[in-house]
């Protein structure tokens, strides 16, 4: 597995187990009451600073576990990992732009700043999330 | 699902008889070992400039290396 396809499975393990953490513990705050009372900003702020930890960390560790097999591949890229990263990074500003659009329709309808903030958050995870996806996808299924 | 190509290569064949390995070919024409080997089983198209190399690489043209049906 290449350098830039490991960073990738690190933003998606990260995403797709920090983001349920996330939404567990606003569901866990609000305690069966109203969504719009909890607190979220300190816990988004800590998801996403934990998230940023471990793709970063994930990515160190499983980066030294390859160096010891292959010293000079582990950190390696080339015009197929920057192609596969350009698709990968058009299929998120789509998601991306839906999102937006989602907060704009939010603030239209003057929405609590919890759904405008959330739909956000939750548009930068779907999208990161979908993007390694078809990044992974190409790197295992071609990209033609 | 991947758009399939239509665009063949004879690069493994070419390599196997030069007696080349995957990784001695990567590392000539600067692409890791992955990308090669996706280049050679179809899953990814080289960029003409990578094609142009890996033709370099094997002293024949790109049409000796990639092929593309008529019509």
């Amino acid at each position: 597995m290449v350098y830039t396809e490991r960073n990738t499975w690190s933003t998606l393990i990260a995403t797709a187990v920090i983001v349920p953490g996330y939404i567990v513990v606003i569901l866990q705050q609000a305690a069966g009451g109203p969504l719009t009372s909890v607190d979220w900003f300190p816990i988004m702020l800590w998801a996403i600073g934990i998230s940023i930890a471990a793709t970063i960390v994930l990515s160190i560790l499983w980066g030294m576990f390859a160096g010891l097999r292959d010293p000079k591949g582990a950190t390696t890229t080339d015009v197929r990992d920057r192609d596969i990263d350009q698709m990968g990074g058009r299929v998120e500003h789509a998601f991306l732009v839906i999102a937006g659009l989602g907060v704009i329709a939010l603030c239209a309808v003057g929405a609590d700043v919890f759904w405008i903030a959330n739909t956000m958050f939750l548009g930068f995870a779907i999208s990161t999330f979908i993007g390694s996806v078809a990044r992974i996808v190409a790197y295992r299924r071609g990209l033609i | 699902m991947v758009k399939p190509t239509l665009v063949t290569n004879s690069i493994r064949s070419m390599r196997e008889e030069a007696g080349i390995t995957q990784a001695d070919l990567a590392g000539r024409i600067g692409v890791t070992r992955q990308t090669l080997i996706a280049i050679e089983q179809g899953r990814y198209s080289p960029t003409l400039e990578l094609a142009f190399q890996i033709a370099r690489a094997f002293e024949v043209g790109i049409d000796d290396l990639f092929q593309y049906p008529e019509g």
